[in-house]
């Protein structure tokens, strides 16, 4: 059993926590995350590091922060709303899916084959939380700059498995492709938190393995003020929230 | 062929000749040079498509008045109807081929389908439907091809291939014929409410868009199929047969008071779901028709919707539309092209509110803008004349070759 300390630093804490998961039948994982929105400050570095970690072409994005301002300028406060997929353990998206390209691991989390779906956008229009987005094929340079940038044609290594991006082929997947959060799958199973969770500079995202009663995600998803988003359509996200 | 068949294939083919283009466009870079995004991922292709769907089975559903209910009065328009249908279905289902992100993996379905998606159920009875349409279609005009294939002409020639061997025989094998026909016509009633209805079901059951989430949806899509497949029967009617609207003077009159009922219902109907979402205060019901209403397409609703596709119509049918076949058939057109606006109007409110209230400015990128106005792109439009385009000149070429005003049906009791 882990020795819970005060002086140990979460992020330390929680890539104990992974690699204590890893070591379990993926069906016994449950990724989860929860975000403290009191430490929150709307700086976005978590939704540029997904664009990043996931070289994620204009129109495709898997996090945004939603932010809400409160009274009358000047005299106003804000808020903010970090949104990942909920990786819901009722999905929508996946129920209305006809060829099974989207699908629940065993490990709770939503997952899409990108050689298998047909482009429909059903999930998208499913999708209570706006987690998913098509990919239509957008370069940020290629087409509008005489040089293609680096980072326009540079791989992707979601699932794993790496894809290759060519403005010159539009009809490749994940082109063509819904796209959604995977709470980074190819960096936990190396060991790595999520990039969002790595960056958040206000250490506001918690993650981890909600199957473990030990690990700090399902303690803090414990907490008596942790919420989910629009619970009352039974989606069972997995991303809870602490207001 | 007749006059009003050239120009309707001269216009098929121009509009088909331009939208090569747009398909040259969709078929080089996939859906790059869409105008809508993930925020509204389906639009004017949906919104055809659905249109087809509803013509189809509307048609088809008219059709069985005439070989299930055997209402004789509606028999010369009875192949023509069942003709319409299949036109109207190939044409929707070219309209959501091109909308796939993938459209060369549009077999999935058949051979990976997952049945907890009404898509699947849809796609299935699409394809049921249309073998059944094929046949149908056969069997009412077996005779009439037989009878024909000893022309020496091409329709001869023709007619000598669909006759698949078979003689035009006895009025028993009349008999028979109109026995498979009804037999068909009777499962087809099912299967076209199954299918249109499950269409309406694929919207119907997304809770993410409390628009379309109700039961009344599936219905309220049976409703505009019946006024919109009326619609253009009644149109065709008139005008497809030469001088249809004097010869057959009765049968557009009924078809036209047939229509002016369906509306109503599609009137009622619209009410009843505008009058309890605008009710209430909550968004996700009250936006969207507001948005209808008040919105930037505030015009398809009002003008094109209720003006032209009901309005009007309703008006001239109930008034003048009693005695002159006429004006029966010029509202009739009217109606069945405008009937797109509320087919538009049942598609692009669903986004009218945003999934997460604030989402719209939390980002702003190419095909992913909450605050833009959805307008079609160029390359919608031309590919939409391209799939209507191969719509018309198939219409317009089996108007012209086969034996859709053939012989009526022999009597039976």
């Amino acid at each position: 059993m882990p020795v819970l300390t005060e002086t140990k630093s979460n992020i330390v804490r929680m890539h104990e926590d992974l690699a204590r998961a890893l070591q379990k039948p993926v069906h016994e994982r449950h990724w989860g995350m929860v975000i403290d929105l009191r430490k929150c400050v709307g700086c976005n570095a978590c939704t540029v590091a997904c664009k990043s970690e996931n070289g994620l072409p204009p129109g495709v994005a898997y996090n945004v922060v939603i932010e809400e301002e409160i009274g009358r300028f000047p005299n106003v406060g804000r808020r903010f709303l970090p949104r990942p997929c909920m990786q819901c353990q009722k999905p929508p998206c996946v129920k209305v899916c006809p060829v099974n390209a989207t699908y629940r691991r065993p490990d709770g989390v939503v997952a899409i084959d990108y050689n298998v779906c047909i482009g429909c956008r059903y999930c998208l229009t499913a999708c209570p939380y706006g987690a998913r987005t098509f990919d239509f094929g957008e370069f940020y340079t290629a087409g509008h700059t005489p040089e293609v940038a680096a980072y326009d044609t540079a791989p992707s290594f979601e699932y794993g498995r790496m894809h290759r991006r060519d403005p010159e082929n539009l009809h490749e997947s994940p082109i063509g492709n819904a796209r959604k959060c995977t709470f980074c799958l190819h960096r936990l199973d190396k060991g790595m938190l999520p990039a969002c969770v790595s960056i958040c500079i206000g250490r506001a995202r918690y993650f981890g393995d909600l199957n473990d009663p030990y690990s700090l995600v399902a303690r803090m998803a414990a907490s008596p003020r942790a919420m989910r988003l629009k619970e009352e359509l039974g989606t069972e996200p997995s991303v809870y929230y602490l207001p | 062929m007749r006059k009003q068949l050239w120009i309707l294939l001269i216009i098929g083919l121009v509009v088909l000749a331009g939208g090569i283009v747009g398909m040259v466009d969709r078929l080089r870079f996939g859906l790059l040079h869409v105008g809508y995004g993930s925020r509204i991922p389906w639009a004017l292709w949906v919104v055809f498509y659905i249109y087809f769907i509803g013509l189809s089975a509307g048609a088809f559903l008219i059709s069985s008045l005439v070989y299930v209910f055997r209402m004789k009065r509606f028999e010369p328009i009875g192949r023509i109807a069942v003709f319409t249908a299949l036109i109207s279905l190939i044409t929707a289902l070219l309209f959501i081929w091109v909308d796939l992100g993938h459209m060369e993996r549009f077999l999935e379905v058949f051979y990976r389908p997952a049945f907890h998606s009404p898509l699947v159920w849809i796609v299935w009875l699409y394809t049921i439907y249309f073998f059944l349409l094929l046949a149908e279609a056969w069997f009412l005009m077996r005779r009439s091809f037989a009878h024909g294939a000893s022309q020496p002409s091409f329709k001869g020639t023709l007619y000598r291939i669909l006759a698949l061997g078979t003689k035009e025989g006895s009025p028993a094998d009349a008999e028979r014929d109109m026995r498979v026909v009804r037999v068909l016509g009777t499962i087809g009633v099912p299967l076209a409410i199954a299918f249109h209805g499950g269409t309406g079901t694929v919207f119907a059951v997304t809770m993410a868009r409390p628009y379309w989430y109700s039961g009344l949806f599936p219905i309220l899509f049976l409703a505009s199929a019946l006024a919109s497949g009326g619609a253009l029967l009644t149109a065709v009617a008139a005008f497809m047969i030469p001088n249809g609207y004097q010869r057959h003077r009765d049968l557009v009159l009924g078809l036209g008071q047939l229509l002016l009922a369906l509306l109503f219902v599609e009137v009622l109907m619209e009410i009843a779901e505008f009058l309890v979402s605008l009710y209430g205060t909550a968004p996700a019901h009250f936006v969207p028709i507001h948005e209808q209403l008040y919105g930037p397409y505030w015009w398809v609703f009002w003008i094109i919707g209720l003006g032209l596709a009901v309005g009007v119509p309703m008006i001239v049918l109930a008034t003048t539309g009693r005695r002159n076949p006429l004006a029966v058939g010029v509202v009739s057109l009217i109606s069945a092209v405008a009937f797109l606006a509320i087919r538009w109007n049942i598609v692009l409110p669903g986004f009218a509110l945003p999934e997460l209230p604030g989402i719209e400015n939390a980002i702003v990128e190419p095909h992913l803008n909450y605050l833009a106005v959805y307008v079609p792109s160029w390359m919608e439009w031309l590919v939409s004349a391209f799939a209507v385009g191969v719509g018309l000149v198939l219409f317009s070429l089996g108007f012209g070759l086969l034996p859709l005003e053939g012989e009526a049906v022999p009597a039976e009791g």
